[in-house]
């Protein structure tokens, strides 16, 4: 009880912090939208290749680049805690009675409340260039980038902590989430890969949010892959979760 | 309302152990401001971070405000506030947004924390800017509102860590105002510096730390009598080795030395001394140049304990 008020409580500030600087909004939304216009189109000359998932070249890209949205934009969170960290506000929060759980999800919501938004602005976005998304798909769509928000965030904020400097955070960052993108289908769908580079793959939990993305824009509906991807997605954030919560628990020495 | 034993604390770093504060005892009475004075890197921080549970002591027993620190830190967190040496504000959020957070953070209701962040903004002169972004603050006011967010739930004890640290003259005595109203008002005060006047001018008892260890204890007058008393020194006209031989065996006197026309005197206490040395003096009818009181300071203290000046310590 505890700890959903001060979850509540939390999540009101950083929303605070956030709507003072809405840029940030469109400024996540850009880079997507880059894909959106400048890569997606090349798409349209593969989709007659043997092994292109059905569906169309948006209807197959763009639920791939939700998940590419929720993955970069839940690890760059780090740097905001980082910057309070130094300002003194983490420790401030930390004397107080606070949950500690709290101190986590609360900021936790507000960057998946973040990401929902933009991924819905997204997905508008993309229906002129031919997606067709259906209302089920949609927000059992926003279900996996919530989840995916969740379990990416917790963990950046657990990195941040434990790094504790901007120099040291943005490498690891970068150093992990490329490969995690390049092996998740995101760009271009597995099912062109070689068998090597699907079994690699195969371990990256991303690509299983990949298809079941896919799958709830295709017309599939709710398949094993959805069930699967969302099932994964929710183990993410419960040890994500579980891990953030535990950094936030332990001193920050 | 603090009591230590043996509080340590080890770090590990890349170049082995660091012991940052290596075992202390201190006993912080209801209702003082506690001075912790010591030089940079001295262990005031990991000190006071261990007394307000952020850290857990590698050894040694503490409690605080009547609670053991290592088996209730739930419990001494609602009675302690906590002002640390970095700030503890969001540059994007008004001081009042602040306040009102913190107080709900205590379990206050959303009309008990407006209303008690209204009053802390009046009393710490907080209500020109108090609706604006803290970025937008001075040193001084910002450092204000630390104090207010610490201040929020009532504590009945205060740390502050270093609170005048980068303030000008003029904001750092306002700042000293507002730690003695709240002795007054009942709150006991626990704040680290590593600025001697400031120790000097504000503590009631002090604590000099240096590499983790406490090195001396009491009230800033005790401290500096321990050095050697006072020092009285009489200016007389070429008749310093007459006075010296008057006064050395006098009973209050501790030690004399002349150098010149002057006779220092090292005494107890020199308010007491003085009237003494002008009568014995006004009896033998030796005229009398100049006479002046110099107080030890703490670094005079400091240099006693640790053969280190603090100034050039700190
Ligand atoms: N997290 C840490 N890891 C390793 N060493 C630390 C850490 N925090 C403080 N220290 C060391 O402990 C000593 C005491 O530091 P601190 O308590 O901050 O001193 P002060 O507040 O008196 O300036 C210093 O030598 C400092 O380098
Ligand atoms: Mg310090």
């Amino acid at each position: 009880m505890k700890m959903l008020k001060d979850t509540w409580l939390m999540f009101q500030r950083y929303l605070l912090v956030f709507l003072r600087n809405p840029a940030w909004v469109a400024i996540g939304v850009i880079q997507p939208l880059l894909y959106l216009v400048l890569f997606a189109p090349l798409l349209k000359s593969l989709v007659q290749v043997p092994g292109f998932p059905a569906g169309g070249a948006y209807n197959v890209f763009v639920p791939g680049l939700l998940i590419q949205l929720g993955l970069f934009g839940a690890s760059g969170v780090g740097f905001g805690l980082i910057a309070e960290l130094r300002a003194g506000v983490i420790e401030r929060f930390r004397v107080t009675p606070v949950s500690r759980f709290a101190l986590l999800l609360g900021r936790a919501l507000r960057d998946i409340l973040t990401l929902v938004v933009q991924s819905l602005i997204l997905l508008l976005l993309a229906i002129p260039f031919g997606l067709k998304p259906t209302v089920v798909g949609v927000i059992v769509m926003l279900g996996l980038v919530a989840l995916i928000g969740l379990g990416m965030s917790s963990l950046a904020y657990a990195a941040a902590l434990a790094l504790k400097s901007e120099d040291s955070y943005a490498p690891l960052i970068f150093t992990l989430s490329l490969p995690l993108l390049l092996l998740s289908g995101v760009l271009l769908p597995l099912d062109l890969a070689p068998g090597w580079l699907q079994d690699i793959a195969k371990a990256n939990p991303l690509s299983y949010a990949v298809n079941a993305a896919r799958d709830l824009f295709n017309g599939k509906g709710f398949d094993q892959a959805v069930f699967e991807g969302l099932a994964i997605m929710a183990a993410l954030a419960v040890v994500g979760v579980l891990i953030g919560a535990r950094r936030f628990t332990r001193a920050i020495a | 309302m603090i009591e230590t034993h043996n509080l340590r604390k080890t770090f590990k770093s890349r170049r082995g152990p660091v012991d940052a504060v290596a075992g202390v005892d201190l006993d912080v009475k209801k209702g003082e401001i506690f001075g912790f004075l010591g030089p940079n890197g001295a262990g005031k921080t990991t000190t006071l971070r261990m007394l307000s549970t952020l850290l857990p002591p590698t050894s040694g027993e503490a409690t605080v405000a009547g609670f053991d620190l290592r088996r209730e830190p739930a419990k001494v967190r609602y009675v302690i506030g906590y002002v640390s040496q970095e700030g503890s504000s969001a540059p994007e959020i008004p001081g009042r947004t602040e306040l009102v957070i913190q107080g709900r953070l205590y379990g206050m209701t959303k009309e008990r924390a407006i209303a008690r962040a209204a009053e802390l903004i009046e009393s710490l002169e907080l209500a020109d800017c108090a609706d604006r972004p803290t970025k937008t603050y001075s040193g001084g006011q910002k450092r204000r509102l630390d104090i207010g967010i610490g201040l929020m739930h009532l504590p009945q004890l205060l740390f502050l860590d270093e609170p005048t640290t980068g303030l000008d003259p003029q904001s750092r005595a306002r700042m000293w105002d507002e730690v003695r109203r709240l002795r007054d008002t009942g709150t006991t005060v626990f704040l680290t510096t590593h600025y001697l006047e400031e120790a000097d001018a504000l503590s009631d008892r002090i604590a000099i730390i240096d590499h983790g260890k406490i090195v001396a204890l009491g009230t800033p007058d005790a401290l500096k009598r321990q050095v050697a008393g006072d020092v009285v020194v009489v200016g007389t006209d070429q008749a310093s080795d007459r006075v010296l031989e008057l006064l050395r065996d006098q009973p209050f006197v501790r030690e004399a030395t002349t150098a010149g026309d002057v006779v220092r005197l090292y005494v107890d206490r020199g308010e007491t001394a003085m009237p003494q040395i002008i009568r014995v003096l006004d009896s033998a009818g030796i005229p009398l140049a100049s006479l002046s009181l110099n107080r030890p300071s703490l670094d005079d203290v400091f240099l006693r304990q640790t053969g280190r000046s603090l100034r050039e310590a700190a």
